[in-house]
């Protein structure tokens, strides 16, 4: 168990590898974990996600700044002297070791005697249900098994940190869904600080106690899962975070009401204040597709559009329209009968409704509430 | 459907020829070995006679030096082979598992050195050995076929440690190995097979290697090949019993490659097949 901090850390790649750019793959990485936390980098590819859990596993050094786990600098520590343990994406098992020496390979380098050994592999594979397994081949194992395998090997160590590269996305949909409740629970069970790299905002949500998003190895925004879906901090975290993904309407503001070709929509108070100032902007109004629902043409909040989407999902219907020249969708309850074609007019509570600056897609007055940052802290 | 079983048959037949043309040397290497030394001169090949192992004998014969000569090939490719390895092991690892800017550039270099002639460096070499008296010395010979192959050693071991994950090198380096233990029991394990390929061909390339045999040794530390080459004598060609020796010193070869035939395939696909 241990604090993992991380300050100012960047990572260039220019002076090692051909043709890379030289600008940075992490860039101002600032992060201090609590002790036993679970936290999720997420992001789309080559967001720079893996190579920060990389630099914190040590397989990369960080060209800048400094990393400390539990209080020590380890910027320059190679891996096996962290003290972490790492779950790889392609579970890295030792093809040539059965299950059972697989596990004790990190013990047995530490020349840990044989009986603690054998006693923390029974344990370990006890937890994790593959006492049956222990004299295989990793070949001869399904995915799964090789998952639990990997998790294994990491969890006999008792490391400070646990790492996790996108260990789930070898594995089928149903697997995956298992897996990831499983892991939750593990981590409950042993309380060891993790980082868990996921591009699966889904996987971010379900697990994380707190959730990196980054984008061009910046950090997006660093919150709980609930205060990013609520308060995104601009517009990328908005569109990436939730499923399905939020709309999005360029508009124009005036007096407290934004509107574009087909849509109309009044700000609530704190929006109304933050605007108060901005005058007549352009905005982006940012709507998640669920916050929608069927209204009347009188209602003050409206969208309307043409259908052209259907997809019936049984609890609930997706509707895809044609607002002006956008498109937005919305989550329709599941015995609405919508056909194409038809003209809807959707409406949205204003204190749902997000609004982003133009230029900079930084939220406009969405802010967590003292008691959501209270509950964070 | 019909042009292409005819197409298939043409291949076919192509194949047999070509493999045919390459086989003949060898199997009149082998027919010749048998004969007289009369027969072997008269100018109608002759396919049937009486087979005789005279020429054998001969070339068998106490005195005639075969068994000197096999140990110093055997001697000097094993060693060559091993220490070829030895060096070849890390430097691969290293371009394999860390590298940089310059790695592309240094493999290329690496077989490049093989574009050179031989002869091009013969007349250096030769005077440098001559100085520190590494003439017609095993330990001279082996240093040769070390650098002779050691390119194409270095080459192949590290297409062969490029196959193995670098996930499988990062977790043995996560979960405490040294680099020494990484190497040997995780990466070596795995590269296991590659390996032994890649020492067959360097045993059969030295084994097989006459220039540098014949013109840096005389007779301590010569080879097969100067003994094959001995029969080519100021008193004339021996043909019959120069094909028995040629035969007595590809014979062992052509043993170990044929128990190892689906190795080396493998091997020198440069693990592309798997």
């Amino acid at each position: 168990m241990a604090i993992v901090e991380l300050k100012n850390v960047a990572k260039n790649y220019g002076s090692q590898i051909k043709g890379a750019s030289s600008s940075n793959a992490v860039d101002n990485f600032n992060l201090v974990t609590r002790d036993g936390e679970f936290v999720v980098l997420v992001g789309p590819s080559g967001c720079g996600k893996s190579t920060t859990m990389r630099m914190i596993a040590g397989l990369e050094r960080n060209t800048e700044g400094e990393i400390l786990i539990s209080g020590r600098d380890v910027s320059q520590v190679p891996p096996k002297e962290r003290d972490i343990a790492m779950v790889f994406q392609s579970y890295a098992l030792y093809p040539h070791m059965s299950v059972a020496e697989n596990m004790a390979f990190s013990l047995r380098l530490k020349k840990r005697p044989a009986e603690e050994i054998k006693q923390k592999i029974d344990e370990a594979a006890q937890t994790l249900g593959i006492q049956h397994l222990l004299e295989r081949k990793p070949r001869e194992l399904s995915g799964g098994q090789r998952q639990r395998v990997a998790l294994g090997r990491a969890i006999v160590r008792d490391p400070q940190v646990f790492l996790m590269d996108e260990p789930l996305s070898n594995l089928d949909a149903k697997l995956r869904v298992d897996m990831r409740a499983e892991i939750v629970k593990l981590h409950k069970r042993l309380n060891v600080t993790t980082f868990y790299v996921t591009h699966d905002q889904v996987e971010a949500m379900t697990m994380g106690e707190r959730i990196v998003v980054m984008k061009d190895g910046k950090i997006q925004q660093i919150d709980t899962p609930i205060n990013l879906y609520e308060f995104p901090a601009n517009r990328f975290v908005a569109g990436f975070i939730g499923n399905p993904s939020m709309n999005f309407l360029p508009a124009k503001h005036v007096d407290g009401v934004v509107s574009g070709d087909g849509y109309r929509l009044s700000l609530d108070a704190a929006h109304r204040a933050a605007m108060a100032s901005r005058g007549a902007a352009d905005v982006w109004a940012g709507i998640r597709p669920e916050h929608l629902r069927l209204s009347d043409a009188a209602a003050t909040n409206r969208i309307e559009g043409t259908v052209d989407v259907v997809e019936t999902l049984g609890a609930v219907t997706m509707v895809q329209l044609s607002v002006g020249e956008h498109a937005v969708s919305a989550q329709l309850p599941g015995h609405r009968k919508v056909q194409l074609g038809d003209t809807l007019t959707l409406t949205c509570d204003s204190d749902k409704l997000h609004l982003f600056d133009n230029e900079s897609e930084l939220a406009i007055a969405r802010e967590p509430t003292a008691a959501s940052s209270a509950a964070e802290a | 459907m019909n042009s292409n079983r005819f197409t298939n048959g043409a291949l076919g037949v192509l194949a047999w020829g070509v493999a045919l043309l390459i086989f003949f040397p060898i199997l009149w290497l082998l027919l010749t070995s048998f004969k007289t030394e009369q027969q072997a001169f008269t100018v109608v090949p002759n396919f049937f006679f009486s087979p005789t192992l005279e020429s054998f004998k001969m070339a068998l014969a106490q005195g005639s030096g075969y068994w000197h000569y096999a140990w110093n090939s055997a001697l000097i490719a094993v060693a060559s082979t091993v220490i070829g390895l030895a060096l070849a092991v890390p430097a691969a690892y290293a371009m394999a598992f860390y590298p940089n800017k310059r790695t592309d550039f240094l493999l290329v270099w690496m077989v490049s050195t093989k574009f050179i002639p031989a002869v091009g460096v013969l007349i250096p070499i030769y005077l440098v050995y001559s100085a520190v008296g590494l003439l017609d010395n095993a330990l001279g010979l082996t240093l040769l076929f070390t650098a002779m192959n050691l390119p194409i050693i270095v080459w192949m071991v590290y297409s062969y440690f490029r196959d193995i994950p670098k996930d499988i090198v990062e977790a043995a380096d996560i979960d405490g190995a040294s680099i020494m233990q990484t190497l040997f029991k995780v990466v070596l394990p795995l590269a296991l097979p590659g390996l032994a390929s890649t020492g067959l061909l360097a045993l059969i390339l030295a084994w097989n290697e006459s220039f540098w045999s014949i013109t840096m040794t005389d007779h301590r530390a010569a080879t097969l090949a100067v003994y094959i080459a001995s029969f080519k004598s100021a008193e004339g060609l021996f043909w019959a019993k120069m094909s028995a020796a040629s035969v007595l010193a590809i014979a062992p070869i052509i043993v170990l490659g044929w128990f190892t035939q689906r190795q080396m395939v493998r091997g020198l696909t440069f693990g592309a097949v798997k």
